[in-house]
């Protein structure tokens, strides 16, 4: 078998066919910024996050398939400015009040804007109005918080077999919907233990009464940048499915 | 609303009507909207059941289309086009009177529930408008005195079925014809010509023609084709007619459908023969649902004359039919893919590519999406060949375009010429000498000035969907790049982070600079946001949303800067503006209740 190999800033990378260039990427131990990606789940390509420079054309790093010979720039100061942009965008169309949020610290939006090094949301905010869905005894749903990711949807239909989330709507107005009559997770047959329930990379779905059980400070990104974070978690995900494969 | 047993009942006809097929939510959901005049919550649940269906699919449907609604509107819905063009004839003043004599507020249903009034994006009848919609069928030529007639016709609760013909004649206007549009062609002939001459080299002959789309991206036809037809590992292979013609300023495909229906279909079904696919659809916007039924009529009249169904012209291994699926008013279900996605019932979002159609596209089979104009053109070369059509055009782009054109001209309509025909020479002929600029391709083409009037149509220079409108002097170059930036972000679809924010903080930044808020930074914010959304957004409907901003900063920069405040700073809001909750809160409007603010 001949291998397969693209470079990513000048390095050598190999992958396998198939494989998307964030899933060559992370085996090798490279980061690309991303947010709507999780490696365990169908790849997504919304928040463009990701964006990388494929023989210099923009392409989203977690669907676009790696191919041999490919000249992939993604640690640039030129991607990470985008990607910074694109970040404050998620910020300011959504009702992001960090510091009272119980995510803090452990939410990768939060995260990726200090890897990103953003110190500003630079834009006005949008101040949208958006519901809070408190009805279900042990899960909550904060729409101010969603970035429309489709983590939940993905993993709710593709995992739980539930299909609880939709997104809705269309353009700005673009929202998260819960699949009841009333719309109100109470009337659906989520369940704590759903995939769908732990994946969400902000803090829109929260579990009750888990509320500050690890202390600010102590939370996973207060420590170490999400780079390393997710390259430590995601590399044996992809190693595995490598396997599968 | 509560739902009666026996509006329970009307559902399920409707629902029986389209087979309990869930790929037809749209259309499903298209005459429950027009039976209800909106979709309630309980019928929702209705339909996810019967479809079995999640409800939430129902819900997302119903709130992704403009033409659906989830609050009544009026027995008389109607709507006005904002296209640029339109305003121009006069539309916004036409909506406000029309507003003020029935008494209603744009966007909210009159308190009898008799009638609702809005404003919808281009319903391609930009030559003779002021147009507009009434319950989805196409008003032309709204002037005052049809106003009063509609106002007195929706007061006395007159069926639009009874209003008088006139107001709904939608004429073809055309100026100039070439090869396509003036070629007769006796349906069926093109498909006798290419059983004799043989499958494969008919496609050689589409080949030679150099036949591109003509949808906008202008990608090779034959090749299209070749790519769908030697996909593996299919069960079934699709032919889709993209008749969305969402871009402002289009309108050709319009009078393709409504004049040389036979002529599309017979190309459609030219293709399903070399691709070797038995079902093909026709996707029609909603906006021209007044073609509806001539469509199925021409239809019928094909599948009497043994031109489609089984046996075609006695062929037995050859069987082939057409449906005509409609939309419900989304600009971004143009897009091939969004279209696809659109057709099987969902929200019209763009998938990511690859896979591409002609290999995953309707139901996840080898699909050919080309353009109305396209298949046209392709029955003709069916019959003539591929020479016939190749001689006429440029290097690149061969053959002949057909050009919508609107605007300021003495004679707008439809003109087909030969690619590589200057734009001074398409205005000598329309009428449009006196024009300072024209927008090539609809919004997400390009504007240009009076010294380019020399470039040529064509892949290689200018490159049109079929939109082609005239500016003069008397026109507000950044009041037609607000519309352009209003409508990209009225239409995105929200997929993608950059387009989706981005749309809106182009449309936010325009509007501040318009009203004379903006300071030099806001232009060079408004250049950087224009380039991010280009550069990182999902598909073609964001990457060209910025166009009109670009495509304008370049060429009339001036414009700009006249609206600038001297001061290189100003502040993002009205100082005085804030504090109008506080004074209406402590119910003060003295001198101290304001602030006065720097200007
Ligand atoms: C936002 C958007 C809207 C589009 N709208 C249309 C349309 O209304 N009609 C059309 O034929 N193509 C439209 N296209 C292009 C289609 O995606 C596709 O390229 C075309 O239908 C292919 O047909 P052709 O090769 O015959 O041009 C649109 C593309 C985008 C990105
Ligand atoms: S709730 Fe969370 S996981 Fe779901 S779409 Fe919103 S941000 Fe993504
Ligand atoms: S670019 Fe706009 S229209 Fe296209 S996928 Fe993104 S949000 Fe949707
Ligand atoms: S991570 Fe690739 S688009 Fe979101």
């Amino acid at each position: 078998m001949t291998e397969h190999m693209l470079t990513i800033d000048g390095q050598r990378i190999p992958f396998t066919e198939g494989q998307t260039i964030i899933e060559a990427a992370t085996a090798a131990g490279v980061y690309i910024p991303h947010l709507c990606h999780n490696p365990e789940f169908k790849p997504h390509g919304s928040c463009k996050l990701c964006t990388v420079k494929v023989n210099g054309r923009n392409c989203s790093a977690c669907t676009f398939p790696a191919a041999d010979g490919q000249e992939v720039l993604n640690n640039t100061q030129e991607l990470n400015e985008t990607r910074r942009t694109i970040t404050q965008m998620l910020f300011i169309e959504g009702n992001h009040f960090c510091p009272s949020c119980e995510k803090s610290g452990n939410c990768q939006l939060q995260a990726v804007g200090y890897y990103l090094n953003m110190l500003d949301a630079h834009f006005p905010f949008f101040y949208p109005s958006r519901e809070v869905d408190a009805s279900h005894h042990e899960v909550m749903l904060d729409r101010d918080r969603c970035i429309l990711c489709e983590l939940c949807v993905r993993a709710s239909r593709d995992v739980d077999g539930k299909n609880v989330f939709a997104l809705s709507g269309r353009g700005i107005n673009s929202h998260l919907i819960v699949n009841s009559t009333t719309g109100k997770l109470k009337d659906t047959d989520i369940s704590v233990d759903d995939k769908a329930v732990h994946v969400c990379p902000v803090g829109a779905i929260l579990i009750k009464r888990k509320g500050f059980e690890v202390p600010i400070g102590e939370r996973i990104y207060d420590g170490q940048d999400i780079g390393q974070v997710s390259l430590e978690h995601e590399m044996p995900i992809v190693e595995e499915a490598e396997h599968g494969r | 609303m509560p739902c009666t047993p026996s509006d329970m009942k009307t559902v399920a006809d409707i629902v029986a009507r389209h087979d309990a097929d869930p790929t037809r939510l749209v259309q499903i959901l298209r005459d429950v909207q027009s039976t209800f005049r909106h979709i309630p919550a309980a019928i929702m649940d209705r339909l996810a059941a019967q479809l079995s269906i999640d409800r939430a699919q129902v819900q997302a449907v119903t709130e992704f289309y403009t033409f659906f609604s989830t609050e009544p509107r009026g027995r008389f819905d109607i709507l006005i086009s904002d296209s640029i063009t339109d305003h121009m004839l006069g539309s916004r003043e036409i909506a406000a009177y029309l507003c003020e004599r029935l008494g209603v507020t744009p966007g909210q249903t009159r308190a009898d529930g008799q009638v609702s009034v809005d404003f919808t994006s281009c319903t391609g009848m930009c030559e003779q408008g002021p147009a507009g919609l009434v319950n989805g069928y196409a008003l032309t030529n709204l002037t005052r005195d049809r106003v009063e007639r509609i106002v007195e016709l929706v007061n006395d609760g007159t069926p639009v079925s009874q209003w008088p013909r006139e107001f709904f004649v939608v004429k073809d206007n055309i100026h100039r014809a070439d090869l396509v549009l003036g070629t007769k062609l006796q349906p069926g002939s093109a498909l006798r010509w290419m059983f004799q001459r043989g499958l494969d080299s008919t496609l050689d002959e589409i080949a030679k023609s150099g036949l591109r789309g003509r949808g906008g991206a202008g990608f090779g036809t034959a090749m299209k084709w070749k790519f769908c037809r030697e996909a593996t590992g299919s069960t079934e292979r699709f032919v889709v007619c993209n008749a969305d013609e969402g871009e402002p300023g289009t309108f050709k495909d319009r009078v393709l459908l409504q004049s040389y229906a036979h002529q599309v279909f017979e190309g459609m079904t030219v293709c399903g023969a070399v691709i070797g696919a038995r079902r093909g659809y026709l996707y029609l916007r909603g906006e021209y649902l007044y073609l509806h039924e001539p469509l199925n009529a021409v239809l019928a009249e094909r599948r009497r004359a043994g031109l489609l169904g089984s046996n075609i012209i006695g062929r037995p291994d050859f069987e082939f039919d057409i449906e005509v699926r409609i939309g419900a008013g989304a600009y971004i279900c143009g897009e091939e893919s969004a279209l696809i996605e659109s057709m099987e019932g969902k929200r019209g979002v763009p998938r990511n590519r690859p896979p591409y159609p002609v290999t995953n596209g309707y139901l996840d089979q080898p699909t050919v999406v080309n353009n109305v104009e396209t298949f046209a053109a392709a029955a003709l070369i069916a019959l003539k060949g591929g020479a016939w059509f190749s001689a006429a055009g440029t290097e690149k782009s061969k053959g002949t375009k057909i050009l919508s054109i609107a605007g300021d001209c003495a004679r707008p309509g439809i003109y087909e010429y030969p690619f590589g025909t200057t734009m001074a020479q398409i205005l000598a002929d329309c009428g449009g000498t006196g024009a300072m600029g024209l927008q090539i391709g609809g919004p997400s083409g390009i504007f240009i000035g009076a010294q380019e009037f020399e470039r040529v149509l064509g892949f290689e220079d200018l490159p049109t969907g079929g939109s082609f409108m005239i500016f003069d002097q008397r026109r507000d170059v950044l009041e037609i790049v607000r519309n352009f930036t209003h409508f990209f972000a009225h239409e995105s679809c929200g997929f993608c982070t950059p387009c989706r924010v981005g749309t809106s903080l182009l449309k936010n930044q325009l509007d501040k600079i318009c009203a004379g808020h903006g300071g030099k930074a806001d232009l060079a914010e408004l250049t950087h946001i224009s380039k991010l959304v280009r550069a990182t957004s999902h598909c073609g409907l964001g990457q060209t949303a910025a166009n009109p901003i670009l495509s304008t900063l370049e060429r009339f920069p001036e414009q700009y800067e006249q609206r600038l405040k001297a001061i290189s700073f100003e502040p993002g809001f009205d100082l005085d503006g804030a504090l109008e909750v506080a004074r209406r809160m402590s119910g003060r409007d003295d001198a101290h209740a304001h602030l006065a603010q720097e200007a």
